[in-house]
């Protein structure tokens, strides 16, 4: 029994990061990162898979060291942590990958200040077991991950006609060059989410009218329970 | 009141020896990190140079590093060579065939452009005083129109037999009569204007050092 | 040298503006940015903190960071934190009047990407003290123009209708994208014949 809802937890707190807490589609953080590199998807995938290193490795830490960290110096603790593997994945981009940290640029250090790495370890890190941590850890950053490339992209293929820099519709194809451009990233972004919140107003309506019958359906049920009452009274 | 405050419980001691412990092993990771990838880094920023070097002057096999200090341009030393990088003194570089031959100097130059600083690197024979090579080592102009300084092959062939006397000038498209003249990209006329700008201002720059370095050879 | 310092100043508060170029500075820009007023206030404290951290930003690379280059990120962001703290401190006992216009913003700007942004950029660009205080003024005007005009656009659009799928974030990061684009024309300013 014990197993059995323990998987389903780690599976909850996984699968959370990807969809349904979205980090850069639903609490709408690190959006300095998902706007600025997303202009190619190879981009958008590399800034995710820093944040992964970055967001796993504090996560792992900040959950094992949890109990000996005092609630006053949690914050700054928290800032060494993170800032000391956001530049340790630095050096390992410039090392073994430069032309992509030549493209990232000063945003993988800024990855220090994205308030989704921050915010995982004080909503949850500090306050749960290792392996809980790393879960929500994992599923937020390849929540993360799936976000950036899903606008990088989007930008992509339609700024440039590429992906993964193979180009998609030949030469004749006129890119709309503004959406690798900087307008683009907030475009993109906003009517990604304009379409998921049209989802989601959707879903809402349908939901209502579910909640709607099913009401129905409890008071008929009541009303019969009621007067069986009534007469066994 | 009073009762709050006791319940607070953390000593100052406590707080100050865990940021500790964390600076230190932050400190220790990060001196690990950077002694460990730093010949690496440092190996990639060599190859890249020596790769821009050898495409702006053809037919060089190696080179050596050039810095202007003390009002005058001087060879670097070997040991000096190793520091070259970190150096703040304005620096090109001497290309040498197979055979030792001098074949000319690469020059790097910047210059702000449509969006943000163009940087690029030429090459320069001063035998024949020409321009024979060109490349653009970071430039963030706009992707399809700029950066065509960059991807337009007429431009970038046109940089590469370019004579400097009197000086480079920019003329319209279709409209080049000499050999000191380069004809703009239509839909990127600031930026081309800006590369022809940068070879010009820096050529003239380096021009008297050069000429007194060769001089004393 | 006066040309490169206005270069450096027009650019970076319109031509590669901080927040609808290089994408800094966008919690507040989306946070606080619904009355003029507010937004007018931030903005004046982001350039104050901006000032700052560009020469704490200086003086950390020229003394400091030269023997330990893998200590830059930390030493920012701790000296960043620990100098809007005192700031602020000093603000409240020296000027409370100051300190009501400014104070209550000066800790949220503190993880704000901007500022981090500034040492970075300009560290990466060699900049001096001079280049770098000139940069940090261009960068927090830019901050603040960026600001005020949304706050303006935001206080217009509150008589309106809004359809409700589009409201929040998915407006506010579309009217961004059209106020990014009518700053693409700012590029070019410089060029000279």
């Amino acid at each position: 029994m014990k197993n059995f809802e323990e998987a389903a937890r780690y599976h909850e707190e996984f699968i959370k990061g990807l969809w349904k807490e979205n980090p850069v589609f639903v609490a709408v953080l690190g959006m300095c990162p998902a706007l600025a590199v997303t202009n190619t998807a190879i981009n958008g995938l590399a800034m995710g898979g820093a944040t992964l290193f970055v967001l796993t490795f504090s996560s792992l830490l900040v959950s094992s060291f949890r109990r000996y960290i005092p609630k006053e110096v949690r914050i700054t603790t928290f800032v060494i942590i993170i800032a000391t593997f956001v530049t340790i994945v630095d050096f390992l981009l410039q090392a073994f990958l430069p032309a992509i940290h030549k493209e990232l640029g000063a945003f993988v250090a800024l990855i220090v200040v994205n308030c989704l790495i921050l915010g995982r370890q004080e909503a949850f890190s500090f306050k749960n077991p290792i392996r809980l941590a790393m879960v929500d850890a994992l599923g937020m950053a390849l929540g993360f991950t799936f976000a950036l490339f899903c606008l990088g992209a989007i930008r992509e293929i339609l700024g440039n006609g590429s992906l993964f820099g193979v180009s998609l519709f030949g030469p004749s194809f006129e890119p709309w060059i503004v959406m690798i451009l900087p307008p683009g990233g907030f475009l993109s972004l906003g009517f990604l989410l304009l379409f998921f919140n049209w989802l989601k107003q959707r879903q809402e309506q349908k939901q209502s009218l579910v909640y709607l019958a099913d009401a129905v359906a409890e008071v008929a049920e009541k009303k019969d329970s009621i007067i069986s009452l009534k007469r066994g009274v | 009141m009073v009762e709050q405050e006791q319940r607070t419980g953390t000593s100052s001691t406590r707080m100050i020896a865990t940021l500790g412990i964390a600076g230190l092993f932050s400190g220790l990771a990060l001196v690990a990190v950077f002694l460990f990838t730093r010949p690496i880094i440092e190996a990639n920023k060599a190859e890249a140079l020596r790769r821009a070097v050898f495409q702006v002057l053809p037919g060089s096999s190696s080179f050596q590093t050039l810095e202007f200090s003390n009002d005058k341009l001087a060879l670097l030393s070997v040991e000096q060579e190793n520091n070259a990088p970190k150096s703040k003194n304005p620096q090109i570089y001497a290309g040498y065939s197979k055979s030792g031959k001098l074949l000319g100097f690469a020059i790097p130059g910047e210059e702000a452009g449509f969006q943000d600083k163009i940087k690029a690197i030429f090459g320069y024979d001063p035998q024949r005083r020409m321009l024979i090579g060109f490349e653009v080592l970071d430039s963030k102009e706009t992707p399809g129109l700029g950066d065509k300084i960059i991807k337009d092959k007429y431009f970038r062939t046109s940089l590469t037999s370019l004579e400097i006397d009197p000086k480079i000038v920019a003329v319209k498209p279709g409209q080049k009569t000499a050999a000191n003249q380069v004809e703009t990209i239509t839909g990127a006329t600031i930026s081309s204007k800006t590369v022809i700008r940068l070879l010009d201002k820096t050529i003239r720059r380096w021009l008297p050092s050069i000429n007194i370095y060769l001089a004393k050879q | 040298m006066a040309a490169d310092l206005l270069w450096i100043f027009i650019s970076a508060m319109v031509i590669n503006n901080f927040t609808l170029y290089y994408f800094l500075g966008l919690c507040p820009f989306f946070g606080v940015s619904d009355r003029i007023s507010t937004a007018l206030r931030m903005g004046l404290a982001n350039i104050f903190v901006l000032l700052i951290t560009a020469f704490c930003a200086w003086f950390l690379n020229t003394y400091v960071l030269s023997h330990a280059p893998y200590l830059r990120l930390i030493s920012f962001i701790i000296v960043i934190a620990s100098t809007v703290q005192f700031v602020e401190m000093a603000i409240k006992k020296m000027s409370p009047v100051l300190f009501k216009a400014l104070g209550i913003f000066l800790p949220l700007i503190t993880t704000n990407c901007a500022i981090l942004g500034l040492a970075l950029f300009a560290t990466n660009k060699g900049y001096g003290l001079l280049e770098g205080l000139v940069y940090a003024l261009g960068a927090g005007g830019g901050l603040t123009l960026a600001l005020v005009i949304m706050a303006g656009i935001r206080e217009e659009s509150k008589l309106l209708e809004i359809p409700k799928v589009i409201e929040g974030t998915a407006l506010n990061l579309i009217i961004a994208g059209i106020l990014s684009m009518a700053f693409m024309g700012f590029a070019g300013l410089f060029s000279t014949s």
